[in-house]
């Protein structure tokens, strides 16, 4: 039974600052549906899944490693468990959520293709955020000889947790091998929207996927 | 001597006991006819009755969970560090009561009590205690004090047990379990430690099948061996080999079967203080309400299923160098708090402590604590 909503508030100024730092967290919302139980992989502090209960009321668990991100998520007041996604996905079970979030986390899991199928295995949907590598700033920096390092890639190459970086045309390839639908993409830059061309002028790419 | 004021400590502290005549009948089909807990509590309880938080024990412990008692400035409670103004668990907002459990050697009724048919202590007619009945009882306690709901039940193995059952046996009176070092059974090791320490004091022969009070003896033998056996479980290899390595107590190797190495000191004297102020009867009690809790029995196994009349939040906290009760079994309780589509927060500690983990100040784990019960909202009446 799902309990009616009540009308939505304008939002906050915190809500407002949240979106303008994490664009992502908008496209995300949007397809979220109202009351929803979602599940988020690398959860850090909660921010997004405080967001998605405010906006939404959409209850939510998150997935986390690290101990002061688990801490932080008990202070938010956010269900979280710790957990190390590697491990697999075992503690919960078949379809018990209605959407698995992954936001900027994909690029730092070594089993890829396990964590995908196990996303959706235990939810309806999944969403997968992560920095775009075929980004012309990126592309660039590989033609000038050097690994990109960026806003959205904040790393050395011998410092970076980044172990699976893809371009969005890699991502939908592993999609067609896995069988996963993309139901819905948005290629971000500086908090907008790119349509023209994502794969080169997105720097952040948000997919919404399903089973096929 | 008054202790050194301490501004986090709950302080002096005095221990009370209730009396219950309404008979008591126990999940092994014996009945008390009437029966008494000892208990403590810190902190005020609320107009609204909301506040209340009820810390339940493990194994060796008691209801002295915080603070000290006059001219005992030794006697500290046994999760002082968690407990009191300005703690994790902090009495300037909650309501904070401690209870010996049923079967107990700390006051409350237990086998050094007088068996009122007979006249005589109880002794090895005590019946066998479960923790269901421990649950119960602690439920008529809060009757008592006029505990309609409880804030949070907390506890630490066996304790968390405690927690975990409130959850099943009174839904409605419960809003929070805490439930730390926890396994929702225990497993044919667990059991098997369970059972040397029993042969040990069965097997002593001062034991006398439990009626040993009256005889001028204590089966010291046996209840310090199963201390000692216990207490290596509660400890990792890491903080035991960290504590004492290979370290010698005379300097040498005697090439005798005096004591050689410290940790032989060591495990000794934590016998022998045990022996001096436990009871060999309550000991076998407590080790077989270990054994028998298995809420997920009548349920074909299922524990998501036994959880489904749950009505409380969870925290569960587990960690990761205690292997009595290992990380995997916490996650066997959270994963069929998510199977029942239950509130829960899993934290997987990474504390060297071992079992006793659970007792120690860890930043993460007292700020995970602390963070919990700052966001239980209190409801309030004028």
């Amino acid at each position: 039974m799902k309990i009616p909503l009540p009308p939505r508030p304008a939002m906050t100024e915190h809500e407002q600052a949240l979106l303008a730092a994490r664009p992502e967290f908008a496209a995300i919302a949007r397809w979220v549906t109202p009351g929803a139980r979602v599940l988020d992989l690398g959860c850090g502090n909660g921010a997004l899944l405080k967001f998605l209960w405010e906006a939404h009321q959409a209850p939510g668990y998150g997935v986390e490693i690290d101990d002061a991100e688990v801490l932080a998520c008990v202070k938010n007041d956010i269900n979280v468990v710790q957990l190390d996604l590697e491990s697999g996905l075992s503690l919960f079970r078949d379809g018990s959520f209605d959407t698995v979030l992954l936001s900027e986390t994909l690029q730092t899991i070594h089993r890829v293709e396990q964590l995908m199928h196990e996303m959706l295995r235990v939810g309806r949907e999944a969403i997968v955020v992560f920095p775009n590598f075929g980004h012309w700033a990126a592309r660039l920096q590989v033609l000038m000889g050097r690994m990109p390092v960026s806003a959205a890639l904040p790393y050395e190459w011998y410092n970076t947790p980044n172990v699976h970086l893809c371009t969005m045309a890699d991502f939908e390839d592993l999609c067609r091998k896995l069988g996963i639908r993309i139901r819905e993409r948005v290629a971000l830059h500086h908090s907008r929207p790119v349509s023209f061309l994502p794969n080169l002028f997105g720097s952040l790419a948000v997919y919404r996927c399903a089973a096929s | 001597m008054n202790a050194p004021h301490d501004p986090g400590s709950v302080g002096t502290v005095v221990a009370q006991t209730a009396r219950f005549d309404e008979p008591i009948r126990l999940l092994g089909g014996a009945q008390l006819p009437a029966f008494e807990l000892a208990y403590e509590t810190y902190g005020e309880l609320n107009a609204a009755r909301s506040n209340a938080v009820l810390v339940c024990h493990a194994l060796n412990a008691s209801h002295h969970v915080a603070g000290r008692y006059a001219g005992e400035p030794d006697n500290v409670g046994w999760w002082d560090n968690m407990i009191g103004p300005g703690k994790p668990l902090d009495t300037r907002r909650f309501f904070v009561v401690g209870v010996n459990n049923l079967g107990g050697c700390h006051g409350s009724t237990g086998p050094m009590s007088v068996n009122p048919t007979t006249g005589r202590p109880w002794g090895g007619d005590f019946p066998v205690v479960t923790v269901e009945d421990w649950v119960d009882a602690q439920a008529r306690l809060a009757d008592r004090l006029g505990i309609e709901r409880f804030a949070a039940v907390m506890g630490g193995s066996l304790g968390a047990m405690q927690a975990l059952q409130w959850t099943l046996s009174y839904p409605e009176r419960i809003r929070h379990a805490l439930v730390i070092a926890a396994a929702p059974k225990l497993s044919a090791q667990n059991i098997a430690f369970n059972d040397v320490a029993r042969q040990a004091i069965t097997t002593d022969p001062d034991f006398h099948g439990g009626h040993y009070y009256g005889k001028g003896v204590v089966p010291v033998r046996g209840l310090r061996i199963a201390r000692m056996i216990g207490h290596i479980t509660y400890l990792s290899d890491e903080a035991m080999m960290g504590k004492f390595g290979r370290a010698l107590r005379r300097g040498a190797l005697g090439f005798d079967f005096e004591i050689d190495f410290e940790v032989e000191s060591y495990l000794r004297h934590q016998g022998d203080k045990f022996s001096t102020y436990f009871d060999a009867n309550t000991y076998l009690r407590i080790t077989k309400a270990l054994d028998y809790f298995d809420p997920a029995a009548g349920y074909g196994g299922d524990l998501g299923a036994a959880l489904a009349r749950a009505k409380a939040a969870f925290l569960v906290v587990s960690f990761k160098s205690d292997w009595r009760f290992a990380p995997a079994r916490s996650r066997e309780i959270v994963k069929a708090l998510l199977d029942a589509k239950k509130i829960v927060s899993y934290l997987e500690i990474d504390a060297p402590g071992g079992h006793d983990a659970f007792l120690m100040d860890d930043a993460r784990y007292f700020g995970a604590m602390r963070s919990y019960f700052e966001n239980i909202k209190l409801e309030t009446r004028e």
